[in-house]
């Protein structure tokens, strides 16, 4: 299957930008895994941890995010986050 | 003519001004680049919210309840005018060019009959404005206490017109910076910032049926302030390095000037000296000759 083309973006840069095989996000109504091919869908998000998994069965590569929204579309999955660490 | 030891005090004094201007040259240039990467480097994340915020606006219907930042207070009455100047001088015409433009715009708008603040950033554009418009200043957002402006700024100034327009202080805001195109050119730029100014995208229309979580207007509601944010933080970011290369140009004319006036200096000291010399002379002869 494909890889998922992952954006992570804040004001002062773009943080990553990466195909990998999955990302789960915390949405503010709860988590979301994103694989390749997902249904276009926004959220917002809240400051918890997002986890990206380079491949499938990979270990989770995890990344806390405050404030901002997560979009997914035909290109793939956008988190613009306020301030990441 | 003035006396050798004047000239000479003259071209003293015209060295160590060129020693300043070249110093701060130099360090406008090696600012310049750290602003500019910073500018380029934001520059994604204002591309991506302005095409979210395009595809979301087209989505939700405007009406009395939408959230202000949206729709506006329904009036036009009250323009405010968001100044962002730098806080430091020696940067040519960079300070003066985005207060001109903004005097221009709070004219126009007077002349209309419309009610016009200011809202000043940076340290610079206050005594103009002051002059011209002595009560109009609302407030003044000071961004001198740090080294160069960031998120954290941007955010304090957009959470300050979010109130003021929530408190029906104004009904339109527009913001005016310098944009950044070369370290030769800035461009005094106008962006109206409240009501947001949607640009009509091309192709966000296409968009399969998007899911959103929780519903639309939660989300423009949570995204306006973001955008509103981004776009001052944008500003800054671009005034910044505009003010570095404005400042750097303006330093190495300067210190073009400063060697041209040296060279100048030194010709007419060196020929004064020559002709005390030449007159000196003449006169040990003529005495000689007398004998």
């Amino acid at each position: 299957m494909a890889n998922l083309h992952f954006e992570l973006v804040t004001p002062e840069k773009l943080v990553r930008s990466d195909d990998v095989y999955m990302v789960v996000v915390p949405g503010t109504e709860g988590d979301f895994g994103v694989l390749a091919g997902h249904a276009p869908f926004m959220s917002t998000i809240r400051d918890a941890e997002l986890s990206i998994y380079a491949s499938e069965g990979a270990e989770a590569e995890i990344i806390t995010v405050q404030g901002g929204f997560a979009e997914v579309n035909e290109k793939g999955l956008t988190v613009l986050a306020e301030a990441v660490s | 003519m003035a006396s050798l030891k004047e000239l000479k005090d003259r071209i003293g004094s015209v060295k160590s001004t060129q020693k300043i201007t070249k110093a701060k040259k130099m360090v406008a240039a090696a600012k310049l680049r750290r602003a500019q990467m910073a500018a380029e480097a934001a520059r994604p994340y204002a591309t991506e919210m302005a095409k979210v915020m395009g595809s979301l606006a087209g989505k939700v219907t405007v009406d009395e309840n939408s959230p202000k930042l949206l729709a506006g207070t329904g009036k036009d009455q009250t323009h405010l005018i968001v100044v962002a100047t730098s806080d430091r001088g020696l940067c040519g015409g960079f300070n003066a060019n985005i207060v001109k433009a903004a005097r221009v715009k709070a004219e126009a708008l007077t002349n209309e009959g419309k009610t016009v603040l200011f809202y000043m950033v940076g340290r610079k554009g206050i005594p103009v404005i002051k002059r011209a418009y002595p009560d109009q200043i609302i407030k003044h957002y000071d961004t001198s206490v740090v080294k160069a402006p960031g998120f954290e700024e941007a955010k304090a100034i957009a959470a300050d017109l979010t109130e003021m327009v929530e408190d029906g202080k104004f009904d339109v805001a527009h913001l005016f910076y310098s944009k950044f195109k070369s370290a030769l050119v800035q461009e005094p730029t106008r962006q109206q910032i409240i009501p947001v100014a949607i640009e009509a995208l091309e192709g966000a229309g296409s968009d399969a049926a998007v899911e959103y979580e929780p519903d639309e207007e939660e989300i423009l509601t949570e995204l306006l302030p973001r955008n509103l944010t981004t776009q001052v933080f944008g500003a800054l970011l671009e005034n910044n390095a505009g003010e570095q290369g404005a400042s750097m140009t303006a330093m190495e004319n300067a210190t073009r000037n400063a060697g041209d006036l040296i060279d100048n200096l030194t010709i007419i000291y060196n020929r004064s000296r020559q002709a005390a010399i030449t007159t000196e002379l003449i006169e040990i002869i003529a005495g000689a000759e007398a004998l």
